[in-house]
């Protein structure tokens, strides 16, 4: 028997998808079952409480969550987030239920053992509910109370060699794609330089030292797996600068059916043969394609490597050998000023440990803003508000045609009083002797 | 200037705000100290929170930092 009433819980378990309603319920009915005899040391019903408190959430319309605290570990300015309940008297389970973010590792891979020993220390410390991965790909535990986040921190940092993740002012937990452990479109080794950034940059992960939040993310190549161009104030993704490598071959076997096309992704569904003309060709989105007389031709200087002709025809084409990175810029979700996609700074830079040239831009970019972002001010929106004429000019990089987006909207480059003949100042009665008002 | 000074300078500012305000932005501690590198006082700050001088209070995406043990605390976080 449940302890609290859901019925508008229960309506969202009724739809056709996995629901997180059941798994709440399942982890409730574990916890009062308690097979394993653990002695549980977040209230033994902090489950049922919390869908006690989202169902009158749901019934007013409104929250019942209070909005951080002073909770944290020793010496981290992130990594916990303080979660109090409004309604503790109804809900004692979740009056004090605070949020841990764990570092994922590169690439997200760990063995089902660790897994289930991190899930039993969090059953026995707290709530056992856990989100696999929070948005900035951490993994995150939700709910337990303050005495038992140093114990938790030190069982993680002692026993699984397991940090906690970055939350507040501070660089976030950066995130990567599987990179060439497992894909060959992966133009950069997207985990070493992830791991790399992560133990050289300790201090602002920890550390509160920025005006607010800053994310870096890692994509192998232009699919952009862990979407970095849309999430992250600074994107990396792999590229290449030579042609595209193309095996006739192959492309012929694509055009005669022999190999499925997309890898056989869209096999549920009859969408009759492969037209190369219509599917690669006529959707390259600068047209620098063509397939004639069996031959398939790609003109490199136009292409802006969209990958789109590489995910349909993989085994016939594949990435180029000079392969490197570009690094894209600002951007975020819309909380303060509307949603911004990244804008490109750096077309292509090659991936040489141990990425020196790589962690100039990063640490020019983050003295500019600490010391011009306001409170609160995203990388992106200080771009946009100062201009990227002055990105480019306290990263030291000169304007390149790249930062154009397309001819004649360009908002950013702009002249410099010092680059033009007499500066800005002009002698108006000189002015007026041949202009009248 | 030394660390000690700078130290003095921050927990005076920050005493005299109370009565108004116990928790600030990163960059108000900058205005404190104007002759300072931005980078230093992001150290001292931060290590005056080693220190327990200093308390970081997080919302979950902005980080603010206080006196320690002066406005409202973890034990009362809860209450309204």
């Amino acid at each position: 028997m449940a302890k609290h009433e859901t019925p508008l819980l229960d309506q969202l378990e009724s739809g056709p998808w996995p629901s997180f309603v059941s798994d709440l319920k399942q982890e409730a009915a574990s916890r009062a079952k308690n097979e394993k005899g653990v002695e549980f040391q977040t209230p033994v019903d902090a489950v049922e409480d919390l869908l006690g408190v989202l169902e009158l959430s749901y019934k007013h319309g409104r929250t019942h969550w209070k909005h951080g605290g002073i909770v944290g570990v020793f010496g981290y300015g992130g990594g916990v987030i303080g979660r109090y309940c409004d309604q503790p008297e109804m809900f004692p389970g979740v009056a004090h239920f605070h949020t841990m973010r764990i570092s994922q590792p590169a690439g997200k891979y760990y063995t089902t053992e660790y897994l289930k020993q991190l899930c039993d220390l969090w059953e026995f410390r707290g709530s056992g509910i856990t989100n696999m991965h929070g948005s900035t790909g951490d993994i995150i535990f939700i709910g337990t109370s303050t005495p038992q986040l140093e114990e938790i921190f030190y069982e993680l940092t002692h026993t699984f060699n397991q940090d906690l993740g970055g939350s507040g002012s501070n660089l976030r937990t950066p995130s990567d794609c599987i990179g060439s452990s497992r894909c060959e479109y992966a133009c950069y080794d997207t985990q070493a330089i992830c791991h790399e950034l992560t133990n050289e940059y300790q201090d602002e992960l920890h550390r509160p030292a920025f005006p607010y939040k800053f994310k870096f993310k890692f994509d192998g190549c232009p699919n952009c797996c862990v979407a970095s161009i849309a999430r992250s104030d600074m994107s990396f993704i792999g590229t290449w600068k030579d042609d595209i490598r193309i095996d006739q071959e192959a492309v012929k076997a694509y055009v005669a059916g022999e190999i499925p096309s997309n890898a056989g992704a869209h096999a549920g569904r009859d969408w009759g043969p492969f037209d190369i003309q219509k599917e690669v060709v006529g959707l390259c989105p600068t047209g620098c394609m063509r397939y004639e007389g069996g031959k398939l031709e790609i003109n490199t200087p136009e292409c802006t490597r969209c990958m789109h002709c590489i995910n349909v025809m993989p085994r016939a084409l594949r990435i180029g050998n000079d392969r490197g990175l570009s690094i894209l810029v600002g951007a975020k979700a819309p909380i303060l000023d509307g949603a911004q996609m990244g804008s490109l700074l750096v077309p292509f830079i090659k991936v040489e440990e141990p990425y020196d040239e790589i962690k100039a831009v990063i640490e020019s970019i983050w003295d500019w803003w600490m010391e011009e972002g306001k409170n609160r001010e995203r990388l992106g929106e200080l771009i946009k508000r100062q201009g990227f004429q002055a990105l480019l000019t306290a990263t030291g990089i000169k304007a390149v045609p790249q930062h154009v987006i397309e001819p004649r909207s360009n908002p950013y480059i702009f002249w410099k009083e010092d680059e033009v003949e007499g500066g800005w100042e002009r002698d108006v009665t000189e002015y007026r002797k041949y202009h009248q008002r | 200037m030394d660390k000690d000074a700078a130290r003095k300078i921050i927990v005076d500012g920050l005493t005299k705000k109370l009565k108004t305000k116990s928790k600030f932005y990163l960059k108000d501690f900058y205005k404190m100290l104007p002759d300072e590198k931005n980078k230093d006082i992001k150290n001292l700050v931060n290590l005056m929170v080693r220190e327990e001088i200093l308390e970081y209070w997080s919302s979950g995406s902005t980080t603010m930092i206080g006196l320690k043990g002066k406005g409202k605390q973890a034990a009362a976080e809860d209450e309204n």
